[in-house]
């Protein structure tokens, strides 16, 4: 279960401020956030994985109030709770597919990076169908294979909450569908909560919960 | 840290063109200051050893760096001359010995450097193959003359004439190559050693030519009495000297008044050198003597004050690049944005951003100073061209 109870953020030297009384995401539910660009959809995201912590109120996931854990705290809750996803996949461009997927277990000393992350990397590129790719550089991938790539680096942790900026944002029509399936696949297979915001209504029929940022909150 | 190593490297080796040019500029920087010093050094070693081995010069009176440049390297700066006779003077002042030298022309664009089998003792240059030159018109080379024209014994070598336009003037001689030198990483490798007599020759001073007492061709022979033969121009001049013609060869007026550039002097001991060089200060001798060793240090002291500015000037474009760099270091950081963005998302601290781009430069600045090193390495190869090139 994640609640934000009563939040106010501002970001330093912006007019921009989210203000909202309280939302909620059940564990293992699918949720849309939907809504006008700039009305704080991302930051919300940011929010629930503790890479921004409010000004004022909670960000409770199971629990645990996020937004009071240190920055030590956050990094190992983000890194074993959340996957992220985005838009433009973020792939880092001088390492090669097995990289990027292993990106997360190279640059935290919590995680060892060892045979058997390797097999499960393997696995879930395997899942995705990009195990032939994994030698690659992103810029030789296509787009659709890029978002598999973010996607694969997203799971490997096993997360428990998966956040998706605009997943299929750059895809055409039938890699959209494609990796949504896979998303919704990977939800309902390992009980996990998936979070979505998008601007494609096509897609919004999947999904358990909508969340519409135009009526939720205060925008100033 | 191993794997932040592995992030770093692989973000260095991937943005290939960018990298090599920040490690050759960088290099180049630290090479810089240092690879002068060691040039400046080892030139300083190598041109004051020449000039500690060579106790006393004798030549005309005027600049004394030209006359010592000219005695110790063969540059052929434009000296006044001296004479034979001063050799016989000085030879017969008992206070030690004196090695000719006359250097004056080229071939193929190295110096002829006449002088006698003393120099060869010397120096102690010894013969890699063949024999020291017996006869007018053989020569010696040095080493790096062998290399580079790709000459040994056996081969011949042409003197360069001073000047094309001039029908009157100096002929080329051919000249049979009887030896070449062992290496010795001096001047004496960019040489072509001749007898004195064979430079004369090269200066039209003595020549040969066919035997003119049986000729009686009116177009060779203009006038002819008891004691004299006069020829024109018709009369074929030997540009080679071998054993058919040697004994044609054959020198007019007075030997002694035959050109020297200087006079190497080797003095019996130290009182010998502090006497004979009261002679000169006396005006016993018109020439000057010099003291190499004084001259050369006096041309270094100028060297050192050239070298301060160098360093002042490396300082301060050291301190510009250093600049530069913290400026592409932060503008690099603001171009990654979205990975450091996407590092923090996944969990990594700042401390871990901070130390993947700490190993980047340490493997920039690393591979940098490797590339100086060997620069450096590479620069004692080229300190003897760096020595004839610039230094003299």
């Amino acid at each position: 279960m994640i609640t934000l109870k009563n939040i106010s953020f501002q970001y330093q030297n912006s007019d921009f401020h989210l203000e909202f009384s309280e939302l909620a995401f059940q564990s293992g539910s699918k949720t849309a956030v939907i809504g006008p660009s700039g009305f704080g959809k991302t930051t919300l995201l940011n929010l629930i994985s503790g890479i921004y912590t409010p000004q004022k109120g909670s960000v409770a996931v199971n629990g645990k109030i996020v937004n009071r854990m240190s920055d030590s705290e956050r990094r190992t809750f983000r890194l074993t709770n959340i996957g992220f996803i985005f838009q433009d996949f973020k792939l880092l461009d001088y390492l090669r597919v097995v990289d990027n997927i292993l990106l997360s277990f190279r640059i935290n000393k919590a995680m060892t990076l060892n045979k058997s992350i390797r097999m499960r990397a393997e696995e879930i590129a395997s899942l995705l169908g990009i195990e032939d790719k994994l030698n690659k550089y992103p810029n030789k991938l296509s787009q659709g294979e890029r978002q598999r790539v973010a996607i694969c680096r997203a799971l490997l942790n096993d997360p428990s909450i998966i956040l998706a900026d605009e997943p299929t944002g750059n895809l055409d029509p039938e890699n959209k569908h494609k990796i949504m399936h896979i998303l919704f696949d990977y939800v309902k297979d390992r009980g996990s909560s998936l979070i979505t915001v998008t601007h494609d209504h096509e897609l919004l029929q999947g999904f358990d919960h909508i969340v519409d940022f135009k009526e939720l909150y205060t925008y100033s | 840290m191993r794997q932040s190593f592995y992030l770093a490297y692989k973000y260095i080796t991937f943005h290939k063109i960018r990298s090599i040019v920040l490690i050759f500029s960088i290099g180049i920087i630290i090479y810089l200051p240092n690879g002068l010093k060691k040039l400046i050094n080892e030139s300083e070693a190598q041109m004051l050893a020449r000039a500690k081995a060579t106790p006393l010069i004798i030549g005309a009176k005027g600049s004394s760096t030209d006359l010592v440049i000219n005695t110790l390297y063969f540059q052929q700066e434009k000296t006044e001359g001296i004479s034979m006779k001063t050799l016989n003077d000085v030879n017969a002042s008992e206070f030690g010995y004196a090695i000719p030298v006359l250097s004056m022309f080229t071939a193929r664009g190295f110096p002829i450097v006449g002088t006698d089998p003393d120099y060869f003792d010397f120096r102690n240059l010894s013969l890699a193959s063949g024999r020291l030159m017996s006869f007018v018109g053989e020569c010696v080379v040095g080493s790096a003359v062998a290399d580079k024209l790709n000459i040994g014994v056996g081969d011949s070598l042409v003197s360069s004439p001073e000047n094309f336009f001039d029908l009157a003037g100096v002929y080329p001689l051919k000249m049979n190559v009887a030896g070449v030198l062992d290496p010795t990483d001096s001047p004496d490798d960019q040489a072509i050693f001749v007898d004195i007599k064979t430079n004369w020759v090269i200066m039209g001073l003595g020549h040969g030519h066919e035997d003119l007492t049986n000729n009686y061709d009116p177009s060779i022979v203009l006038q002819r009495d008891s004691s004299t033969v006069k020829a024109g121009a018709k009369l074929y001049i030997y540009n080679t000297i071998n054993g058919e013609n040697m004994d044609s060869f054959h020198f007019h007026g007075d030997m002694n008044s035959y050109p020297l550039s200087s006079l190497i002097f080797i003095p019996k001991d130290h009182k010998s050198a502090t006497i004979f060089r009261g002679r000169f200060e006396s005006g016993e001798f018109t020439q000057q003597i010099i003291v190499p060793e004084y001259v050369v240090n006096n041309l270094l002291q100028s060297i050192f004050r050239i070298k301060q500015i160098f360093n002042t000037v490396f300082v301060l474009v050291g301190l510009a690049t250093m600049l530069i760099l913290a400026l592409i270091v932060t503008l690099s950081i603001r171009l990654r944005k979205d990975e450091i963005y996407t590092m923090f998302t996944i969990g990594s601290s700042r401390l871990k951003v901070f130390e993947i781009i700490s190993f980047e430069l340490i493997i920039l600045i690393g591979s940098s100073s490797i590339f100086a090193v060997l620069l450096y390495l590479l620069t004692g190869f080229f300190v003897e061209d760096f020595i004839q090139n610039f230094i003299i």
